[in-house]
């Protein structure tokens, strides 16, 4: 038995907006395009900005896994710092006392932060809201004094931290470490990015949006909202997790202090500031986390924090629905309301 | 063996009884509709019906397997499709991708085979963008398939779940009052198509409706419930002129409701 049956089949092709429908070589153009400029910076920037410029796609990272949660599954969290400490201490533990290359611990923190991420999932499934942002909260607070924690000592290296060395280029590049550090952030960054949009572009991507809007419809629709919730917090978790673990490398430290709470709020002012379920918007939350901060500092030396809430008060004020929405709304005023 | 098989089903919410040991048959390509006062456990009913209750005693059963125990994520794979009384779409999702969602059952690919977008991936995916289309087409969406559901009229929402419930391809379409809000001539449309996707899908319509002139047009057989009794079960023409019908409509038998 088979829906379409009966259903004309020269139902007229609906042609999707123009982006859709760019030709093959017209986006490998903007491909290479997007790769030379996004490589670019190597060559023009000097090292303390390369390294702001390589944190700031590191947390673009972090606020993707943190949107996947949040914005797509809409499960709050407040505690995407401790995916993030996770998975740069599962890199820094491996490295420091086992000797792995990045390369190998990178896998396992994600697959660590995978497993953790599921299983908070499932106390997850019985708050809402409020009471799931606090919970996660309490997550985010415990990490860093768990860290510290004596009978973690030997392998966290307590207060102290780990110490830790950027990958070594390949020596058929003449690339410094920083450089080739950069390189590697971007590569897995762009994978981690190309991943997410197509799990939110596909059948999953469609029921966690589901759910999040209507449970009941979903469930009637066959979405098993336990199976999706849960996984959605185990790739969020994965994502963050990836993201922590280049900082460890590209900043060569963790120590309990780098991963306080305040790491959390980061994130979910990334996501917010950048927009809540968008991909491209994840990007600037990353951006905006690193470099207003800067910039505030450099306005007021004394008292940057209040510099940094005026930008973000006024940042939403201007785009309440984060830089997607600013973008959203720009494209729809050039190409029409329905592009 | 009828599609869909009610057997003595009761719901009980604390001491009050909302359904009293209800049975009834729905065939294959039937239209039965489902009346009663307000009150009388229709809507209960239902939800027993798509899983959402837990009937206390009796069976149901779908194309000869029992249901009643069964999560509520299930029903849509069996090919149990439905629509809600007040609208219930993915609101911040376009008309497109609501329509797709309504084809989750048929889908297998998971998290990682999403997120690799494997080649199963994009065959899945183009089959159900191939159904899409043909339901636009049908439910006359296709100028608004990429807006937002929520910017919507009501009665265009109404067309995006009718096409979301079928996408999935049911065996058994159960329509929670279709034509609550609708204009008269939204209700004739409906009337129609409600005929239309019997013949074209080849499934079964359970249809509780408040507006009787619609039951009446289109149902092929009318059960109909009274303070959670079945009062009556037979062709619209037998029940509309069942005595007791009359009276639960009419508020005739005081002493009947006493009872």
């Amino acid at each position: 038995m088979s829906a379409s049956k009966g259903i004309p089949a020269s139902a007229p092709m609906v042609r999707a907006p123009a982006q859709r429908s760019i030709a093959g070589w017209q986006r490998a153009a903007i491909v290479l395009l997007g790769a030379a400029a996004a490589l670019a910076p190597i060559w023009v920037l000097d090292s303390f900005p390369l390294f702001q410029l390589t944190m700031a796609i590191i947390y673009a990272v972090a606020v993707l896994g943190l949107n996947i949660v949040t914005g797509y599954s809409g499960q709050i969290s407040l505690g995407h710092g401790a995916f993030f400490a996770v998975g740069a201490y599962a890199t820094a533990i491996l490295m420091a006392h086992f000797d792995w290359s990045f390369w190998a611990t990178l896998p396992v923190a994600a697959l660590v932060c995978a497993a953790i991420g599921f299983c908070i999932g499932f106390p997850a499934l019985r708050l809402h809201g409020l009471y799931l942002a606090l919970t996660t909260f309490a997550l985010a607070v415990a990490v860093p004094q768990l860290l510290k924690h004596r009978a973690l000592e030997g392998w966290t290296g307590g207060v102290q931290g780990l110490f830790l060395l950027k990958p070594d280029p390949p020596s058929w590049l003449p690339l410094s470490p920083d450089r080739w550090m950069y390189v590697v952030v971007l590569v897995i960054a762009a994978l981690m990015y190309l991943l997410a949009w197509n799990l939110i572009r596909s059948r999953i991507g469609r029921a966690l949006m589901a759910t999040r809007d209507h449970p009941t419809a979903a469930e009637a629709m066959g979405m098993d909202i336990a199976s999706l919730k849960t996984r959605a917090f185990a790739v969020s978790a994965t994502i963050t997790g990836v993201a922590g673990s280049l900082s460890a490398v590209a900043v060569e430290y963790v120590a309990p202090d780098s991963f306080t709470f305040f790491v959390s709020i980061t994130l979910f002012v990334g996501m917010v500031a950048g927009g809540i379920a968008s991909i491209l918007g994840s990007l600037f939350g990353g951006l905006f986390v690193v470099f207003v901060p800067n910039i505030a500092e450099a306005i007021s030396r004394s008292a940057p924090g209040v510099i940094y809430g005026v930008i973000l008060i006024l940042f939403l004020f201007v785009m309440p629905d984060g830089f997607a929405g600013l973008l959203r709304r720009l494209w729809a005023r050039a190409f029409g309301p329905r592009g | 063996m009828a599609l869909l098989e009610v057997r003595d089903v009761a719901v009980r919410f604390g001491g009050v009884t909302a359904v009293a040991g209800v049975s009834f048959d729905v065939e294959e390509r039937q239209i039965c509709g489902l009346i009663g006062p307000n009150g009388a456990g229709k809507t209960t009913l239902f939800n027993c019906i798509n899983g959402i209750y837990r009937p206390n005693e009796g069976e149901i059963r779908f194309a000869g397997r029992p249901i009643t125990a069964l999560p509520r994520h299930r029903m849509a794979g069996l090919g149990i499709g439905r629509t809600f009384q007040n609208l219930a779409l993915f609101r911040s999702m376009t008309v497109r991708d609501n329509v797709l969602a309504g084809a989750h059952a048929l889908g297998r690919t998971g998290f990682l085979a999403s997120a690799l977008r494997l080649p199963a991936v994009r065959q899945e995916e183009a089959a159900m963008e191939d159904r899409a289309r043909g339901l636009l087409a049908l439910l006359d969406l296709e100028a608004v398939a990429e807006t937002p559901v929520a910017a919507l009229p009501f009665g265009t929402q109404k067309r995006v779940e009718m096409a979301r419930a079928l996408i999935g391809g049911p065996k058994l379409l159960l329509l929670d009052e279709p034509a609550g809000g609708l204009n008269h001539e939204e209700v004739d449309g409906l009337a129609g198509l409600l005929v239309d996707i019997r013949r074209q899908f080849d499934l079964s319509i359970l249809l509780v409706e408040h507006h009787m002139n619609l039951v009446m047009r289109v149902s092929d057989k009318v059960v109909a419930l009274d303070f959670g009794r079945k009062i009556a079960d037979g062709t619209p023409e037998e029940v509309r002129s069942d005595p007791e019908v009359i009276r639960a409509y009419l508020g005739g038998g005081e002493h009947a409701r006493a009872a």
